[in-house]
């Protein structure tokens, strides 16, 4: 389970303070597919960040699994890292290792023997479908396989939790579904908590299971995704689903219920 | 031309790349740390500290403004302190790897900075430390770079070397000034700059030869 109570986080910037997140409080159940939906600049991605402290927050605490991530000095916070995977939209692969050396990398971070590595490398690839592949290098691999080699890199060390910040948006549907799919089945194999930023409303119908909708830095509304869609209480949240994550201007005088039948005719 | 071009120029070329392999050892053992320093402690970077950067790079702009005759002649103390002796190319090592780690410094630190900060994230997000990620990530994932830049420090020294020969350190430079220049011998001038203007030839292709392959699986382009 994550708790997090009161996280508040502001940049500043040389025109000024930017507030990014306020207030915010959250819980996210273990084992939940747990998306964060909200317009460009809400804190989508600053508030994932702030969960393995890539971004230090101002005030407030993260709790992981009883840790309390917001209280660790830097070893602890090191440590903790270790089981929290992370996935990105430009895949952050290494380009001088091959698919096998990238997916070794947290396993010899986390001191593991030479063999064990072996053995767990192949074992995640195969959970990922990328055994053929074992010895390319990036470079040599399509978007969908590269985000593969990302997810494996992630779960290589048995996270409880995998964040995912637009995993799949630079990816084309047929790819963000395989993916997708993948990320499910995971969910259900290794029970870990998935966290996931979306901007993408078929991303979020598809595989989560709850969400929060975030708002200049407020989380306006949560809660399962069916209810979200079947029953948005605030105007955010009516936009976003009418809008499919593009900016409401963008699809002026779209019904707001019409967004299947429209994506279908685009 | 005359019999004894061959035996000098042997003489001669073995000192230069004498002092040329140990320059570049020990710009590279000062150079590496104090670029790699100039990356990490810059604000938010991985070893965030501000006011050391600053120092550093100030350091590093100084030594870089001599010219380089001065600052071996200012560094020739030095040589007899570690070395004992102030001539010879032995004692020319020490001005010419402390007067070109400076140089290589900047070349190590633009090649650090070419890696994406989404990598060194990546890293940190899987709990690596700052050892961790400068060995494992930003010196592999540079390492083309890293190589071309230690290419052309070679190439500098080689021209340092020429400089300091003038002043004692034998090689090739010393060659040229000693024979070509104080006793009229064109054979010996003009074989001398042959055989460097080959020599730093040689370097460039198997530095960009080294380069290329490092970069053979990273890019699918060129
Ligand atoms: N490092 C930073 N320095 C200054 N301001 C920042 C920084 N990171 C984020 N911000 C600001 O914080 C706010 C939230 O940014 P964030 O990246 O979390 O948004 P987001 O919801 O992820 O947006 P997007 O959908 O475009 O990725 C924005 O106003 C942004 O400009
Ligand atoms: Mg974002």
């Amino acid at each position: 389970m994550i708790r997090i109570t009161g996280l508040s986080k502001a940049f500043l910037t040389p025109s000024g303070r930017v507030t990014a997140l306020q207030e915010i409080n959250l819980t996210i159940d273990k084992g939940d597919i747990f998306g964060i939906i909200g317009f460009s600049g809400a804190g989508k991605s600053t508030l994932l960040r702030c969960l393995n402290r890539l971004e230090e927050p101002d005030s407030g605490t993260i709790r992981i699994e009883g840790n309390e991530i917001t209280r660790l000095d830097k070893v602890q916070l090191r440590e903790a890292r270790k089981k929290i995977g992370m996935i990105f939209q430009q895949f952050n692969l290494f380009e001088s290792r091959t698919v096998f050396g990238n997916v070794a990398f947290p396993l010899e971070i986390a001191g593991y023997p030479k063999e064990r590595i072996r053995e767990r490398v192949e074992e995640i690839l195969e959970l990922v479908e990328l055994t053929d592949k074992i010895a390319s290098y990036p470079a040599q691999l399509s978007g969908g396989q590269k985000q593969r080699v990302g997810i494996a890199r992630a779960l290589a060390n048995k996270p409880d939790v995998l964040l995912s910040d637009e995993a799949t948006s630079s990816l084309d549907p047929k790819t963000t579904w395989a993916i997708l799919n993948l990320l499910q089945d995971i969910n259900s194999k290794l029970g870990l908590t998935i966290v996931l930023i979306t901007h993408e409303m078929d991303v979020l119908r598809r595989i989560c299971r709850n969400a929060a909708v975030l708002d200049a830095g407020e989380i306006v509304e949560t809660g399962p995704v069916a209810r979200l869609i079947a029953n948005p209480q605030q105007k955010t949240t009516r936009l976003f689903l009418a809008s499919d994550g593009l900016p409401a201007a963008a699809r002026a005088g779209h019904d707001p219920h019409g967004g299947e039948e429209s994506r279908d005719a685009g | 031309m005359q019999a004894d071009l061959f035996p000098l120029l042997a003489t001669g070329l073995g000192e230069t790349l004498y002092m040329v392999a140990l320059a570049t050892l020990f710009a590279i053992l000062l150079g590496l740390p104090l670029g790699v320093a100039l990356v990490v402690t810059e604000p938010g970077h991985i070893l965030s500290a501000p006011r050391l950067n600053r120092v550093l790079g100030t350091l590093v702009n100084i030594t870089r403004s001599f010219p380089t005759l001065i600052l071996i002649v200012l560094l020739l103390p030095l040589s007899r302190l570690l070395v004992g002796t102030t001539l010879g190319s032995t004692a020319a090592v020490v001005p010419l790897a402390i007067g070109s780690a400076p140089f290589l410094a900047r070349l190590i630190e633009n090649s650090l900075k070419e890696v994406d900060r989404g990598k060194i994230e990546a890293a940190q997000a899987m709990g690596a430390t700052p050892a961790e990620i400068i060995r494992k990530v930003m010196i592999p994932e540079s390492l083309a770079s890293l190589t071309l830049g230690v290419t052309l420090a070679i190439i500098t020294i080689t021209g340092f070397t020429a400089t300091a020969g003038a002043i004692g350190a034998g090689g090739l430079g010393s060659l040229a000034v000693r024979f070509g220049y104080q006793r009229y011998r064109t054979d010996v001038m003009v074989a001398t700059v042959v055989v460097l203007v080959v020599l730093v030839e040689l370097v460039q292709w198997g530095g960009n030869r080294i380069a290329r392959r490092i970069n053979k699986n990273r890019h699918t382009f060129g």
